[in-house]
């Protein structure tokens, strides 16, 4: 369905720039949820916002990379160029659900007005309406709150109404930048089953970017992790639980508290998150790995492939070589 | 809605209370005795035995400033020393003048500063954003009659285009075509203030397009040019509708000055004249009249402000 | 000292432009503390013969109606123009920054304060001067308090507004509960962040007060008409705007350019400021 390849998200000019995302790699299939795991800025936002085309000009940029959305590539389109050209299929909802929603316009406008760009564009009239959208996304009373404006709702009512404007866009992919970290955890929580549901019924395929690994656990079905600027991993989510290859996973693993063995303190990753851009050179995160050796230090770094479209950015995978 | 207006009404009034007492107690601090000040040095006995009884100068203070309220609330502020004529006559013959050159040069302060404000936005740090940025600044820091000079040196006296000053009512001789005689004023009078709204909307159109929601609305795939008119210059509008209050104070101050450049019969030419030949009751006259106009604009603005932004009824 | 200076100055490295206004105000200073030195003639001496000349070898600038020359009392001109600015902006500071910061500290004295101040508001700027000169007469030290009063208003607004978003910062918050008075959290943590937004404001206060002055000036409320300031020279040039343009070219430039620097310099500085000050201070 979205197959992104090789994406390279650099800052500076085209002669002396740096990456701060490189060769990033990932496909989502269809109706299927792919976590984009990683520590805030690890470039995941950037990675999801380029694929979207919403980079601000006079900020990072693509240097390399497509995103094929069922066979085009839509990496260099702003959205309403995407939309124009016919591949109108992919939205996307914010982290900030208080901030995301134009505060002079009723809720029903702003979804009528993604309703009505994609009817333009696909000349096809739409049988939905604001309204139905909004009963879509399972707001009571969908009559009344479509003349409500965003400050009259909470911020779980906003995300849901975030949510109906992108399903008016008519997605095939739907990207989730973080979209319950703003949310009270009951709220989080009815947020999640609502896109798993909409996964099921619409067929939908989701790239939810998160930090939050028990949010991994409950709702995604495959998991891309992240670490300055790279994916170091991609698995079935219950092999990244379970038998994580890469160091940085199973360290970010062990560091979930868990409930069934109490232990004394908390599991940390030693040394700080290299910044994306800081190396280049070998494996980013060499320096705080318990298992480096000098030649991970060293280009190039490959895939490891391993069982069941598993793959991992290390020399030396865990449970595979050691 | 009934009771933000209320509220703000209310507000209103209180302020305007507050300042009327200063403008009663004007009269008090210019020095000399204030039935003097009143009807002038050449005033007979009888006017000033008249008017000692009207005002009750022998009562306390309290009481003669509910005395002159109560007048004025009546329509009655007094009798110019100069013209011989009730105040508020005076006044009312310099309306139109003031009132319409007010009005055009809202008009062009409207379609100048907003619209350039919003391609300086568009073409943010080129060239030419920079370059309208800095003649705007140039403009806000000239003197309006500076700007007036010249425009009657060009247009009236080197090209004969345009009259150079006075103005004719429009039900006179001439009828709308005396508006001509308001252009140049109008257009010295808008330099400043375009400047400043031009410089306030650009830089509400950066504040506004670097909110999420307007991102949200990219996202949704609209056109830029409907992204920009529809969401980012819809809620930049806000606090330049905001602004048009003080924008209207600072036209009231500098249209004393402008009239006087152009020789317009307005109130603002009249409040020059008038210190110069201290007639003390139009100065008192108009200066109530501009702080109830000041303070009706604002409550307008205020109000107006209350429909175009649904946030404001929660505060 | 030199590590102020130097904070001071950065703002202005990258930015020519502000760099420049700031070169024209320093350059003001100058020529107003030097300018018996560098005028090239008395500015009142006045020569009938040469009477209204276009500039020249002579007289750069030309002569006025009086024969005087332009340039000397341009030069003259800032002098006042210095006084002015620097008496209206000590004026607001030195009254509207103690209204400011005790409404802000004292919410109830800051109620009635404000009150008065938004009265105060409520006159038009130019109309509240004139009221003024009406009762205190015309003259120089008048013309600054008259127009010192109209922008004693904005700075305690701004310094109230700033005090009141400093005092719910988390430092203060702390300092308070750890029993500071108020005049030790004033002195130790209020008045120090309200240098740099207060500067930005005296620049801001220091252009609208040539304008100001000038226009009182213009409408022969201001300054005497003995002294050469740039507002008069305009109003006594008027009427011979089309026999010698040049007569009202210079001094009202003085005013823009003056105008015109400090405005620059200002926004250099508001630019430098915290954002959370940065919009109370927009014009």
């Amino acid at each position: 369905m979205l197959r992104v390849s090789d994406l390279s998200i650099s800052i500076g000019s085209p002669d002396n720039y740096i990456d701060i995302v490189s060769s990033v790699s990932f496909e989502i299939g269809r109706g299927e949820i792919l976590g984009l795991v990683g520590e805030s800025g690890c470039g995941k936002s950037m990675t999801s916002l380029a694929v979207m085309g919403l980079l601000a000009k006079g900020g990072p940029w693509v240097r390399t990379g497509r995103a094929e959305l069922s066979g085009f590539d839509v990496i260099h389109a702003e959205p309403y160029e995407r939309v124009e050209a016919g591949h109108g299929g992919i939205a996307m909802i914010f982290q900030e659900p208080m901030s995301s929603l134009n505060p002079v316009m009723t809720i029903g406008e702003q979804i009528e007005e993604a309703i009505n760009v994609h009817q333009r564009v696909t000349g096809s009239r739409q049988n939905l309406t604001a309204r139905d959208y909004l009963e879509m996304v399972r707001i009571a009373d969908a009559a009344m709150q479509i003349n409500a404006y965003p400050h009259q709702l909470s911020g779980g009512m906003r995300q849901r109404v975030m949510i109906a404007i992108a399903l008016a866009c008519q997605p095939q992919v739907l990207i989730a930048d973080e979209p319950t970290t703003a949310l009270d955890v009951t709220v989080q929580a009815q947020i999640l089953s609502l896109l798993r549901e909409l996964c099921d019924t619409l067929g939908l395929s989701i790239l939810f970017i998160t930090h939050d690994l028990g949010v991994v656990a409950q709702l995604v079905d495959r998991v891309a992790v992240m670490y300055a600027g790279r994916v170091v991993e991609t698995a079935a989510v219950d092999r990244v639980f379970d038998a994580a290859a890469h160091p940085y996973t199973a360290a970010l693993m062990s560091c979930l508290p868990d409930p069934a063995h109490r232990v004394r303190r908390l599991v940390t990753i030693p040394g700080q998150a290299a910044k994306p851009g800081q190396i280049t050179k070998g494996c980013a995160f060499a320096p705080r790995c318990a298992y480096a050796v000098d030649i991970c230090r060293e280009d190039p770094l490959p895939y490891a492939m391993l069982a069941d479209n598993h793959r991992a950015l290390c020399l030396f995978p865990r449970g595979v070589v050691r | 809605m009934g009771s933000y207006a209320l509220h703000r009404t209310g507000a209103a009034i209180a302020t305007l209370a507050a300042a009327s007492v200063i403008i009663f107690f004007f009269i008090h601090l210019i020095p000399g005795d204030p039935i003097h000040v009143l009807l002038g040095d050449t005033a007979t006995p009888d006017q000033v035995d008249a008017l000692r009884a009207k005002l009750g100068l022998d009562q306390p203070i309290i009481l003669q400033y509910f005395r002159w309220l109560a007048n004025v609330a009546r329509g009655d502020f007094g009798t110019s020393i100069f013209f011989q004529m009730p105040v508020l006559k005076v006044i009312g013959d310099g309306a139109e003048t003031s009132i319409l050159l007010a009005t055009i040069t809202m008009i062009w302060i409207t379609i100048i500063g907003v619209p350039v404000g919003v391609i300086a936005a568009m073409r943010h740090g080129s060239w030419l954003d920079q370059g309208l940025s800095g003649v705007a600044m140039l403009f806000a820091s000239i003197p309006t009659f500076w700007v007036g000079l010249y425009l009657i040196l060009i247009f009236a006296a080197w090209l004969g285009w345009l009259p150079s000053s006075g103005y004719p009512s429009i039900f006179e001789q001439g009828g709308l075509a005396n508006l001509r005689y308001l252009l140049l004023p109008s257009l010295a009078l808008a330099a400043p203030n375009a400047a400043l709204i031009l410089r306030l909307t650009r830089a509400s159109m950066l504040d506004v397009a670097r909110e999420d929601y307007i991102r949200t609305a990219r996202a949704k795939g609209i056109r830029p040019m409907r992204v920009i008119l529809r969401h980012i210059l819809r809620n930049a509008l806000l606090a330049v509708v905001s602004a048009f209050g003080f924008t209207f104070a600072a036209l009231i101050s500098e249209a004393v000055v402008t009239e006087t450049v152009f020789a317009l019969p307005g109130i603002g030419q009249l409040v020059v004249q008038s210190i110069l030949r201290r007639d003390y009751p139009v100065i008192q006259g108009i200066i109530l009249v501009t702080v109830v106009l000041y303070l009706a604009v604002n409550l307008l603005v205020d109000l107006s402000y209350r429909l175009l932004d649904p946030r404001v009824e929660l505060q | 000292m030199i590590a102020a200076t130097r904070t001071f100055l950065v703002p202005f490295m990258r930015r020519p432009v502000a760099a420049a206004g700031l070169g024209i105000l320093v350059l003001m200073i100058v020529t107003a503390i030097l300018a018996p030195v560098l005028a090239p003639y008395d500015p009142s001496k006045i020569d009938p013969i040469s009477r209204l000349l276009p500039p020249n070898a002579a007289h750069w600038f030309g002569t006025d109606q009086f024969g005087r020359d332009i340039l000397s009392r341009v030069i003259y001109g800032a002098r006042l123009a210095l006084l002015i600015g620097v008496g209206v902006v000590s004026f607001a500071l030195i009254t509207g920054v103690p209204a400011g910061v005790l409404s802000a500290l004292f919410p109830r004295f800051g109620r009635v304060m404000m009150r008065l101040i938004d009265v105060l508001m409520s006159f038009p700027a130019l109309l509240l001067a004139l009221g003024l000169i009406v009762i205190l007469g015309r003259g120089v030290s008048n013309a600054i308090l008259a127009i010192g009063v109209v922008y004693l208003t904005t700075t305690s607004r701004i310094t109230y507004g700033l005090t009141l978003r400093l005092r719910t910062e988390t430092y203060v918050e702390a300092a308070n509960s750890m029993g500071a008075g108020a005049f030790w959290t004033i002195r130790k943590h209020v008045l120090p962040n309200l240098v740099s937004p207060l500067l930005v404001q005296a620049s801001f206060v220091f252009a609208f007060a040539q304008l100001s002055a000038a226009s009182l000036d213009f409408l022969g409320l201001g300054a005497p008409p003995e002294i050469p300031s740039w507002g008069n020279m305009l109003a006594e040039g008027r009427i011979f705007i089309t026999r010698a343009p040049w007569l009202l070219f210079f001094p009202g430039f003085a005013i823009a350019i003056t105008a015109f620097s400090l405005n620059l310099v200002g926004d250099a500085l508001r630019d430098r400021l915290d954002p959370r000050f940065r919009d109370m201070l927009r014009k």
